[in-house]
């Protein structure tokens, strides 16, 4: 696969890059191989032999980013896509597979067994493959075959410009393999010169050695890959995406831009995984809604709930409000809706719904339907906030064994069951607890005595009533080092004048405010 | 101040009024909660804090302190977690009340759910979908500002669902305007006070606010002394001296207190 430099005129065009302090080219295109130009040559030669020659420099990282983003667009064809990691090899990324001849260029592979039905068969999906890369300002070469290698090798070496795409029949990579040379079996460069050498010229050549004579002979390499073509070894694709078992797609109509027409999208999307949901007895856990623009963008929208949920009603409410979020650029062709984490999730739960949440657990059986509904109703408003807010915005607070009060307090997700551990009660404790302590000036007339007043944040305070001090000692049992150092805190809840009521406490000599009571 | 209470009740109004109000409701009977201070509830309609409608706190200070704010919502709020189920929503931009702090009131910190906003639009967002989430016992908001068409979304979603709503307005720098009125069925300024007797004498006590009943739908206006009250184990409004000049009223532990 190549890119069009889309240089508007026909000069000749190369990549360059630094091979050992000097310029050389990495990558040509046609109009420079036309006039000679190598990949490998210094850049000089190539200037000398085509004088116009434009040049840019080669970028592999972003090269191999590029290319990483087209195998994700290719999942509008099927979810397995990925990079192909022999060609990726070879050239580097697409920059590397600017011309080049056979062999060269980068690629991408796709699993699409049982996907060519969608796009009204094979050679209608191939042919849309390479349109609409074309489209998109790339030269693409496609084979659809049994194997990978035999696909590969196709794709490399049995298209030209005139029947850029072609579809090996099923059974049929043996003889669609047999007249192409060695090279088209992603063997390394130096084993293809070899077998070159040998006159080993045609991959029949090689069919026709004895097989077990071909390792010892070749090396391992080729005779896996020559196995791996014929399909006789298996050879699986490590697709970009995980493979979502629960998904929905709908291809649309025309291309859709705006909210509405997406929201409308999604019910559908919506209905139709919840259907498959029910089918496994599942519910979602997470959700992800990709679009496919027509510039070739997708989008992606991932969304997680709270508690495994297959209502239609309610997973449409989650991504409500995200939706003009998606940029929509030129138009949205296809649309689909996955579930990559889901939880079991029968009817009867979806009825009762589990015992937890507060007081909703010691609710009579008669009551359970309502608690259910209840939950349910409780789940989904925590998704939406979650949803809007972010993760981990919607929290209770648990207590949790620690003698220091910020500690004493855990964030815990909102649905989490409830911890049976009391709070301590019986110790003055503030309403509201600043996040850091602030350090406020204070007099106190004797060492241990509360203070007489005090000021925080420029408003002084007298101190009317006081009552403590209440030591409250470090953990130094724990590792944490700043902790097992710190002094220990003298707290004192004071009363001003005006009867507001503060939490302060002394710790080494220096005063802080810690809460605020009611 | 005073008007409230000289003004004769004539009945034919006061029948006229309720069924005014069943209309407006769709035939259902106000839904009110006494406060548990029945001179504060004689003063409310229908003799309590109405459910299912806004409810507005502000602290009297402009300046940020509003540990006197949320400790008299949560005074409004206790009686509605006592009598009913569901998780209360507690939405802020800075979460910052301490559920050692609720369960030293002899509140149960688990009821609590906690959501923190990024801004007033966001807190008003969150409470609105709270509000038709018919499953929570109350929703509390801290905002700064509040746009009047704000304030009546949020009437409106809380009669719908029959939520109760707080909002408890937290000023993060001081009003320079003058509050549009508000559309909420009560609201109340909040203002601390010396701390009610306590065993030794420099002790704080209970706490005791001087609550200003600003607006309130149906009701005139007026000013009450309250207190916490935790020696029943539960929490109410305790004491409440009706209007009429602070000052020539006796301290709240005196005789004219009205039993809670």
């Amino acid at each position: 696969m190549t890119r069009d430099p889309m240089t508007p005129d026909e000069r000749p065009f190369a990549l360059v890059h630094d091979v050992g302090g000097r310029l050389g080219l990495a990558a040509v295109d046609a109009a420079a191989e036309a006039a000679g130009l190598q990949p490998g040559l210094p850049l000089a030669d190539g200037r000398a032999l085509a004088p116009n020659l434009a040049t840019a420099a080669l970028r592999p990282a972003e090269d191999a980013r590029a290319l990483a983003r087209l195998a994700a667009w290719c999942s509008r064809y099927t979810p397995w896509s990925a990079v192909d990691p022999a060609a990726g090899g070879l050239g580097g990324g697409l920059g590397g597979g600017l011309g080049g001849g056979p062999g060269a260029g980068a690629g991408i592979l796709l699993d699409v067994t049982g996907c060519a039905g969608l796009f009204g068969g094979e050679a209608a999906l191939l042919g849309d493959l390479v349109t609409r890369l074309g489209r998109l300002g790339f030269t693409a070469r496609a084979a659809l075959a049994d194997t990978i290698g035999a696909a590969w090798a196709v794709a490399r070496f049995a298209t030209d410009a005139g029947t850029p795409w072609r579809v090996v029949p099923p059974e049929g990579a043996r003889a669609a393999l047999a007249p192409l040379p060695p090279a088209a079996l992603r063997l390394p460069p130096a084993a293809a010169e070899l077998l070159e050498r040998l006159g080993l010229r045609r991959i029949d050549a090689l069919a026709g050695l004895p097989p077990e004579t071909l390792e010892p002979r070749f090396g391992p390499e080729l005779a896996g890959r020559l196995r791996q073509a014929w399909g006789e070894a298996p050879e699986v694709l490590s697709p970009l995406v995980p493979v979502p078992p629960l998904l929905a797609r709908r291809v649309l109509a025309e291309p859709i831009v705006t909210a509405e027409a997406l929201a409308c999208g999604l019910d559908a999307l919506a209905v139709e995984l919840c259907r498959h949901l029910e089918a496994v007895q599942r519910g979602a856990r997470r959700l992800e809604l990709t679009v496919y623009r027509v510039d070739g963008g997708l989008r992606r929208l991932a969304l997680g709930t709270s508690r495994p949920s297959r209502d239609p009603e309610h997973l449409k409410r989650l991504f409500a409000g995200q939706l003009e979020r998606i940029d929509p650029g030129f138009g949205i062709e296809v649309m689909t809706l996955a579930a990559p984490l889901s939880e079991r999730l029968t009817a009867l739960q979806l009825v009762l719904g589990p015992a937890g949440m507060g007081r909703g657990a010691d609710r009579g059986a008669g009551r359970g339907r309502r608690a259910g509904d209840d939950l349910a109703g409780l789940a989904g408003l925590v998704d939406r906030l979650e949803a809007r807010l972010g993760p981990g915005r919607v929290f209770r607070q648990d207590p949790f064994e620690s003698h220091l009060p910020e500690r004493a307090a855990r964030r815990v997700p909102a649905l989490a069951p409830g911890d049976p551990a009391p709070w301590r009660r019986g110790r003055p404790r503030p309403l509201r607890l600043l996040g850091p302590p602030e350090a406020i000036e204070a007099v106190a007339l004797l060492p241990d005595h509360p203070p007489a007043r005090f000021r925080w944040r420029r408003v002084r305070h007298r101190v009317v009533r006081a009552e403590g001090p209440e030591r409250i000692a470090p953990e130094w049992w724990l590792d944490d080092p700043d902790r097992a150092g710190a002094p220990a805190r003298d707290y004192f809840r004071v009363e001003d004048e005006a009867g507001r009521r503060y939490w302060l406490y002394r710790a080494g000599g220096r005063w802080f405010l810690h809460g605020l009571f009611g | 101040m005073t008007a409230g209470r000289e003004r004769p009740v004539k009945p034919g109004l006061e029948a006229l009024r309720a069924r005014i109000g069943r209309l407006e409701r769709g035939g259902a009977a106000p839904r009110v909660l006494p406060l548990g201070a029945p001179a504060l509830d004689a003063r409310l309609p229908g003799g309590g804090l109405a459910l299912g409608a806004l409810h507005e706190v502000e602290g009297a200070r402009a300046e940020w302190d509003d540990g006197v704010a949320a400790g008299f919502c949560l005074a409004l709020v206790a009686p509605l977690a006592a009598a009913l189920d569901g998780p209360l929503l507690w939405i802020a931009r800075r979460p910052d009340l301490y559920g050692g702090g609720l369960a030293a009131l002899g509140l149960d910190p688990a009821r609590f759910v906690f959501v923190r906003a990024d801004g007033d639009r966001d807190v008003l967002w969150a409470m609105e979908e709270g509000l038709r989430c018919a499953a929570l016992g109350a929703v509390v908001g801290e905002v700064g500002e509040l746009a009047p068409t704000a304030g009546r979304r949020l009437q409106l979603a809380a009669e719908a669902s029959g939520v109760t709503a707080f909002l408890l307005r937290r000023r993060f720098a001081p009003a320079r305007l003058a509050e549009p009125p508000g559309v909420a069925s009560t609201r109340w300024r909040v203002a601390p006070l010396p701390s009610g007797p306590a065993p030794l004498e420099d002790l704080p006590g209970r706490p005791r606010w001087r609550v200003e009943l600003r607006r309130c739908r149906g009701a005139a206006p007026g000013d009450f002394l309250v207190e916490w009250n935790d020696a029943s184990g539960g929490i109410a409004l305790a004491a409440a001296l009706r209007d009429g000049p602070l000052a020539a009223q006796p301290a709240a532990g005196g005789g004219a207190r009205l039993a809670g």
